[in-house]
């Protein structure tokens, strides 16, 4: 997985609340059997007109907003199905930062599965933010001091040790977990006896 | 959570399913039952692949075919990629020694409709699948959750999943729901009060003697419907009626294991002053048939009530996503909603496409013709939900009625496959999201009870059940 260290740029705002996730990738992009190739179609319906013209006022198709690696968005980004293809778009467009008053659970999770980090701020800081991106001030993610600086401004946010670490680390998930290989096996044998009829082919 | 002091049932599974607490604070759930479909699997099986990994316990996973499938003439997938999704799960399934229910197989349907039916969800088991609606299996006192395609592949390598312990959240709710009112109406309102985020960070166990009084079907509708409330999971203690829907079931636990396992089952239920960190209380009289207006669950409102206006927002972002939903709708604040005219009408889903659902619109419908400017569309949540309402003449009836009867699958709840709204067509639908665009471009969803739904296509309009003769 990539790593997530550091990032500077201006940052696109997207004050709506509520972005599901049919929103950011909607389903006739769920019939890909790969990760990659997302990023054209990210908010499709709010980018493209029905001709598949790009919509010209929409921040992501306008200069500077069309380079953002940062979006800074409504309350309960991410909310609705579980498809991985949102942070896949997401990531393949290039953002790799999204800051919100909160997110939705399966969403954040996913976000920290592809190297993508989100950040939880509250209403004011929100505010604030919102309207330094859209008066395209350059905007510094620090992961390592949790910090995001803009304008002479410095705004700390909270995040799990161990989400940090994976993100600083680029670290996989399952590689971890199978260290604990035998924990899972002991695990299996002792379940076994008190739920015999989960385990009926666990030796 | 120490030993001895009171836990609720989430407690009791968490506990009971820890493989590994670990040092960075996470703990290392184990997972009973994985349950997969074709659109979130893909990206998955190419991970164990590229890694050279194997399926850790293939027989802990079943696999489906739902999302991408045609409701008629499915004999060719017509659509390219839709054919090589569903062939890559065929192949994925196959060579990973999983089993998998072929789109001609009678048990082929929903994931979350076949896993009950099937007798696959057991209460105090763990489950997952790649879809946010697992939350359905939650109804048999099961904890099951939604994952993504990265999280699909831990559990195929190593039947774990990496978590955090979520909160408790209980909502009770007391009293016989009056006539009218269903296990639809009370899970849109519940959302309607506590909003999509309100469940955040918890598990929400459904709990009181309206809910008691349910049978699973009904239950599973709430469940489904969590996280349309934004809760990872959604909780019913086990009860005899779980017991009795369960027995005999093909994947139940066979005779020789029946009393061991309802042993077991019997300690699930929470015990007396667990701890919950939310609480709510809601009395059934509360609840009116309800029908969403807007773009977001949560924006409900009672069949007998106004589009909203949304100068009566707490506040400005309200405002404005209010104002966005109305334009997207095509609505005018104030107009009743009764007077909201219908195109479609779409009966089914892992919401409400079960056999239940399709009697009580059977019963409503019997002996009269939807609006000519309507139409109709029935998808069966499974195959063999299909096949049962066909011995029960249910087909016959809402054919009569001028209903599409179709083969099983998500259908229109998402839209993958054919089935789909034109631009500004106005849509009841027995679904579970009403998001922009989800039922197709530019579409108008107002989601509401099958009950409604059936009146409403006879009607024209919506439709409140309890004027309708």
């Amino acid at each position: 997985m990539d790593k997530f260290i550091s990032l500077k740029g201006v940052a696109a705002p997207l004050p709506i609340v509520n972005i599901d996730t049919d929103m950011i990738i909607p389903k006739q992009f769920l019939k890909t059997i790969k990760r990659t190739g997302l990023g054209i179609s990210l908010f499709y319906e709010m980018r493209y007109d029905h001709q598949g013209q790009e919509i010209k006022d929409f921040i992501l198709n306008t200069s500077p907003f069309n380079q953002s690696k940062i979006l800074v968005a409504g309350d309960n980004f991410g909310c609705g199905s579980s498809r991985e293809h949102a942070p896949w778009s997401l990531k393949d467009f290039g953002i790799t930062c999204i800051i919100s008053t909160s997110f939705a659970d399966i969403f954040y999770n996913n976000c920290f599965q592809n190297g993508i980090l989100p950040i939880v701020v509250s209403p004011e800081n929100s505010k604030k933010l919102m309207s330094l991106a859209v008066d395209q001030k350059e905007f510094e993610i620090d992961l390592p001091s949790q910090s995001i600086s803009v304008s002479g401004e410095k705004i700390g946010f909270e995040i799990e040790e161990y989400r940090k670490q994976r993100l600083l680390e680029g670290l996989d998930d399952i590689s971890i977990t199978m260290n604990y290989e035998k924990n899972i096996t002991d695990y299996e044998s002792q379940q076994k006896k008190n739920k015999p009829w989960i385990f009926k082919d666990i030796k | 959570m120490s030993t001895g002091s009171p836990k609720t049932l989430f407690d009791k599974i968490w506990t009971d399913h820890l493989v590994k607490q670990r040092d960075d604070g996470t703990s290392l759930l184990y997972i009973d039952k994985h349950l997969v479909h074709e659109v979130t699997s893909p990206q998955a099986f190419e991970g164990l692949k590229i890694s050279n990994r194997p399926v850790r316990r293939p027989s802990a996973t079943v696999a489906v075919a739902d999302h991408n499938v045609p409701t008629i003439n499915r004999e060719n997938i017509k659509d390219e990629q839709s054919r090589i999704q569903v062939q890559t799960l065929a192949n994925n399934t196959k060579e990973h020694g999983i089993e998998y229910f072929e789109l001609t197989d009678k048990r082929q349907g929903i994931v979350h409709i076949i896993g009950p039916e099937q007798g696959i969800t057991q209460p105090g088991m763990t489950i997952v699948c790649g879809d946010s609606h697992t939350s359905t299996h939650g109804a048999f006192g099961a904890l099951a959750f939604g994952i993504g395609t990265s999280e699909v592949e831990h559990v195929l390598a190593t039947q774990t999943i990496v978590q955090k312990p979520a909160k408790n959240m209980r909502i009770s709710v007391n009293g016989a729901l009056p006539f009218g009112v269903t296990s639809k109406d009370l899970i849109l309102y519940i959302i309607g009060q506590i909003g999509t985020a309100g469940g955040n960070g918890h598990v929400i166990e459904y709990a009181g003697s309206s809910v008691q009084s349910l049978s699973m079907e009904a239950r599973m509708t709430i469940c489904n419907m969590s996280i349309e409330a934004g809760a990872r999971a959604g909780l019913i203690s086990p009860d005899q009626t779980t017991f009795d829907y369960l027995k005999g079931r093909p994947y139940a636990p066979a005779e020789e294991y029946w009393a061991k396992a309802l042993d077991y089952w019997s300690t699930l239920p929470s015990d007396t002053d667990a701890h919950y960190d939310k609480e709510i209380i809601i009395n059934s009289l509360e609840i009116d048939p309800m029908v969403t207006w807007g773009t977001s669950p949560e924006d409900v409102v009672s069949v007998q009530g106004l589009v909203p206006d949304p100068s009566s927002a707490k506040t400005e972002n309200k405002k404005k996503s209010m104002e966005r939903s109305l334009e997207y709708m095509g609505l005018t604040s104030g107009t009743k909603i009764t007077d909201i005219k219908l195109d479609k009408i779409f009966i089914g889903s892992c919401t409400n496409g079960r056999i239940e659902d399709l009697r009580n619109v059977a019963a409503i419908v019997k002996d009269k013709k939807i609006a000519d400017h309507v139409e109709g569309m029935i998808v069966p949540g499974s195959g063999l939900v299909k096949k049962q309402a066909e011995e029960e003449g249910l087909d016959i009836i809402l054919k009569d009625a001028g209903f599409d009867w179709r083969e099983a699958g998500c259908s229109m709840c998402l839209g993958m496959n054919p089935d789909q709204l034109k631009p500004e067509e106005r849509c009841a639908s027995t679904s579970n999201r009403n998001f922009e665009g989800r039922q197709g471009r530019g579409g108008r969803t107002h989601l509401m009870s099958p009950e409604l739904a059936a009146a409403s296509a006879i009607k024209g309009s919506i439709a409140d059940i309890r004027e309708f003769e």
